[in-house]
């Protein structure tokens, strides 16, 4: 069930409020409104306090690995109100737009990139039901949505009249335009394991111990995790794969006329986005929200279903078991995903910038072929191993999951087990 | 306060009216914003304006899948290679695109037309007929599934003889299949082999559809041809013949 995280529940939940205060047919608007602001208010906290947490960890983690100590000052011993410090001086500097700049073009660029990395946000599932949006094919929505953080980056790059930007600028829209073909095959092989787009059903199916996780699926599926971790740290374009803000060349390449409020919306959706592509990587291969130990997922498998009465409101039940299953299972997803952040960050300040014709040999001569490669392979695996292995889901560590037949038999039916189909049958719900 | 709320939502048919209405007006604004402006990369910025909006449209017909496609190969593709064209291959006068009073007048023409043909399309259309085969507005599908999932399962709990039961799992499977309908990814898979879940009813339609892998693929193939040649092309200019003293 749904969590009082999901519009709907809150929506239906305000609406049945309402009436009973005052007895109008559309008030469903106002309830409506309410809903998806709340909603909307959490996804930006969430968008908005993860990145200050990730530079926070950046500088000191940089620090660290430099030998040095990293912030220790502001806020305390470890320097917690680093990054805050930090938004405060770049809100209150100039905003500058070069006279060669295309002004509008050049004002709107970073908004751009910021609105398709926070629209990525809508459609991550951050624990079992709370989801944004719930859309039968999540995962491709979600590529194609970071797909376009890309054109805010080449079109600040173009529009500062600035050598050094449009350098910039074009280095990204090469190794971007090229990166994404293995970003998208490395993706497939999870989504060909569960057989469905829909990013809740792909993590509902990796329920129980860590071997049902995809990453363990098969040695394809395995190998495909480290592809897509690498792929994914190109497109995000964080070191070595950063040509588009090459310091030691480019000044600061694309954002180089960019100042204060501008230049932190690039900041915060790369932050950002580095979260969106870890958050992929741990719902297709990592076990989404779940812990991976038996004993901690089935005693949050026996809370759902707790239910008690709401206030102002007869009728209506909430299942505050699921509700507390879901606030951990997204603490999990969150930590789980801030983990891979760290390695991201690890290998920035640990391995040297490539060149770009580096840069696109590793995508077009070597990660290119290896994801088609293990792509093919994953998709015979199974073919070989339905021979040897009485379930249709081959597992090689471990019994196969419960609702893994019902996914692949029927071709008309729920894609999960009677138990997830309101998740199965959500739609488009914030959208409507 | 509330009437006037009440009012509005009436007007503009609820939420689903006020967002349709936001998207249809931002997409209109921006195809026109492409025409007028004569900068080659702000067009590119009012396009991506434009078809973002239609790919909201679309989400808002619960055309999930179409939606997604519209973002990732119109807004995330065409535009991003455009804007690299330009990048690539701009420099002053093919920044600023400058019409002449012939070429405005052609497109002008040509738009005219477009726009009769399509008039008298829509007008065409018998609109009382194709409202009354969609569902009616109101709760979101997701609330209607929930309540329909609630009494069915009741109506198989309670369910004690063997036909009851079996009349309460026909009709929970009856509600499973027309769910579907508005789910395209499935339905869109299936028709790649000719099985067309919206035709199931008429079995000899089921039977003879052809499908669309081979289209499908034969398009696909098509494309690695074009690109193929286009690398050619492109590479051809640059060659150089060997031991002339240049290939160094």
């Amino acid at each position: 069930m749904n969590g009082p995280l999901a519009v709907l529940t809150l929506e239906n939940y305000l609406i049945d409020c309402l009436k009973s205060r005052a007895d109008s047919a559309t008030l469903g608007l106002i309830a409506f409104l309410t809903a998806a602001l709340i909603h909307a208010a959490l996804y930006l906290s969430l968008f908005g306090g993860l990145p200050v947490f990730y530079i926070w960890l950046e500088r000191k983690v940089a620090g660290r690995i430099q030998d040095r100590l990293g912030p220790t000052r502001v806020g305390g011993k470890f320097g917690w109100l680093q990054t805050i410090a930090d938004g405060i001086k770049l809100i209150q500097k100039e905003d500058l737009v070069p006279k060669d700049a295309d002004s509008l073009v050049f004002r709107m660029a970073p908004y751009l990139a910021g609105i398709a990395s926070f629209a990525a946000f809508m459609v991550l599932p951050v624990s079992d039901g709370w989801i944004g949006v719930v859309a039968e094919c999540g995962a491709f929505l979600i590529l194609a949505l970071m797909s376009l953080e890309v054109l805010g980056i080449i079109l600040a790059g173009y529009s500062s009249g600035s050598k050094w930007a449009l350098f910039g600028a074009m280095r990204e829209a090469a190794q971007m335009v090229s990166y994404e073909i293995p970003m998208a095959i490395c993706a497939l092989i999870p989504l060909l394991i569960a057989g469905s787009l829909n990013l809740q059903v792909v993590g509902k199916m990796q329920t129980g111990g860590v071997w049902n996780w995809f990453i363990f699926h098969d040695p394809f599926a395995f190998l495909a995790f480290f592809c897509y971790f690498t792929v994914a740290t190109a497109s995000v374009k964080r070191a070595p794969f950063d040509l588009a803000e090459a310091e030691s060349e480019l000044v600061a390449g694309f954002h180089t006329e960019y100042s204060g409020f501008r230049w932190s919306i690039f900041f915060l959706a790369e932050y950002a986005s580095m979260f969106a592509v870890s958050g992929i990587a741990v719902l297709l291969f990592l076990g989404g929200w779940e812990t991976g130990m038996v004993i901690p997922e089935s005693i949050a498998g026996s809370l759902r279903g707790w239910e008690i009465n709401l206030p102002f409101v007869t009728g209506q039940r909430f299942d505050l078991g699921a509700y507390i299953a879901n606030l951990v299972g997204g603490h999990v997803f969150v930590i789980k995903a801030s983990l891979l952040v760290t390695l991201q960050i690890w290998v920035r300040w640990t391995l040297p910038r490539l060149r770009i014709d580096q840069v696109m040999t590793t995508c077009l001569k070597y990660l290119v072929p290896i994801s088609c490669f293990l792509f093919l392979g994953a998709v015979f695996w199974p073919l070989i191993l339905a021979s040897t292995t009485e379930a249709h889901r081959p597992v090689i560590y471990g019994p196969p999951a419960k609702s893994v037949t019902s996914v692949i038999s029927p071709l008309s039916g729920p894609p999960v087990g009677t138990e997830s189909s309101t998740i199965a049958h959500g739609g488009l719900e914030v959208v409507r | 306060m509330t009437y006037l709320l009440e009012q509005a939502a009436n007007g503009i048919g609820g939420t689903d009216g006020l967002l349709f209405w936001v998207f249809a007006i931002l997409s209109c604004v921006g195809a026109v914003a492409v025409v007028a402006t004569q900068n080659i990369v702000r067009m590119a910025f009012w396009l991506v304006v434009s078809l973002g909006s239609v790919a909201a449209l679309f989400f808002l017909m619960h055309a999930d899948f179409l939606g997604a496609a519209q973002l990732l190969i119109y807004v995330g593709g065409t535009v991003v290679l455009l804007v690299f064209g330009v990048m690539l291959t701009a420099s002053g006068h093919t920044i600023k695109v400058q019409t002449s009073p012939a070429e405005t007048l052609l497109g002008g023409g040509v738009g005219l037309l477009l726009l009769c043909v399509l008039i008298f399309a829509i007008s065409t259309v018998n609109w009382a007929d194709i409202s009354q085969q969609i569902p009616a507005a109101g709760d979101s599908p997701a609330i209607v599934d929930a309540r329909e999932d609630a009494s069915l399962a009741e109506s198989l709990s309670v369910a004690t003889t063997p036909e009851a039961k079996a009349t309460a799992e026909k009709a929970l499977a009856a509600v499973e299949a027309r769910r579907q309908a508005g789910r395209t990814i499935r339905q869109l898979g299936l028709s790649f082999y000719g099985l067309r879940p919206d035709h199931m009813n008429s079995s000899a339609n089921a039977a003879s559809a052809p499908g669309y892998l081979l289209p499908f693929e034969i398009i696909s193939v098509h494309l690695l041809v074009v690109l193929i040649g286009a690398a050619y092309l492109a590479r051809a200019k640059r060659r150089v013949t060997p031991g002339s003293g240049t290939d160094l």
